[in-house]
């Protein structure tokens, strides 16, 4: 049960939306209380999890998403969702029911899992891309890497792309 | 279910290897129980993690999380991981004697 495993979880983390933020920080922190390395690197949106002035901003919409409903299971119609005030209302919603669970916000999230020993990488090319440096990163943020360097790291890893 | 002894004791334990019964559990078994998974010796700050735990699962019928641990139980995350190095929801739960802990953060 408790025999030393080398095993390694890489998790690319895409999307910049608070619900798509969640999927990644769950599963790098269940991953490091199992006892597995965890590296994530985060590319395009996904850098607004790590971009230190977004990263407590981050909104979730539910234009274009059927799946999301109000609490008491009632759809929300795109027609409806388009109207100013329609993101922040999804997204405080979405925050207090994070918050019902006990799940930190996503700044604290990524300090539990860089305490924890996980490792998180920005990706160079997006960061480029969006005139973004080391410095505007989470101060925990490992480096900014390449996608070769990427490949590197990877290796022998369990990877998630989400 | 199976049955061993632990600490000059009979101890039973669930298909996952945790105890079955947390009051078979005593200081003298956590020592055994976490030499078995490589923590040796429990400082005082291993203890106040277990106390905890134990406390905790009393009030709440489960065993807590790390969250709680960290947030309630008052030991820091970086602190915790060093305690109980690897993977340490699961140890600290094997060594208070509870099942495996079933909260996903």
């Amino acid at each position: 049960m408790f025999e030393d495993k080398e095993r390694k979880l890489c998790i690319i983390c895409s999307k910049g939306t608070l619900d798509m933020a969640y999927p990644g920080l769950v599963l790098a922190n269940a991953a490091l209380m199992e006892g597995i390395d965890v590296i994530m690197f985060f590319t395009f949106w996904g850098l607004d999890m790590i971009t230190d002035k977004k990263m407590d901003d981050l909104k979730c919409t539910p234009l274009a998403n059927p799946s999301m409903a109000m609490p008491n299971g009632m759809g929300i119609p795109n027609m409806m969702s388009i109207l100013p005030g329609m993101t922040g209302f999804a997204t405080s919603m979405m925050k207090k029911e994070i918050a019902k669970l006990d799940f930190p916000p996503v700044r604290e999230y990524l300090q539990t899992v860089a305490d924890a020993g996980g490792e998180m990488y920005g990706c160079k090319l997006s960061m480029d891309m969006m005139g973004l440096t080391k410095n505007d990163l989470f101060e925990e943020v490992n480096a900014v890497v390449g996608a070769m360097e990427f490949m590197e790291m990877s290796e022998d890893a369990q990877i998630i792309f989400i | 279910m199976t049955e061993r002894v632990v600490a000059g004791k009979e101890v039973h334990f669930d298909e996952q290897g945790f105890m079955a019964d947390y009051t078979e559990w005593d200081k003298d078994v956590a020592v055994e129980l976490a030499t078995e998974i490589g923590i040796d010796p429990l400082t005082d700050r291993h203890w106040q993690v277990i106390d905890f735990c134990r406390s905790d699962y009393e009030e709440q019928g489960d065993a807590p999380t790390l969250r709680r641990i960290t947030t309630m139980g008052g030991v820091p995350t970086k602190e915790l991981y060093k305690l109980f190095p690897k993977g340490p929801a699961k140890k600290v739960a094997y060594v208070a004697g509870l099942k495996k802990p079933s909260g996903c953060i």
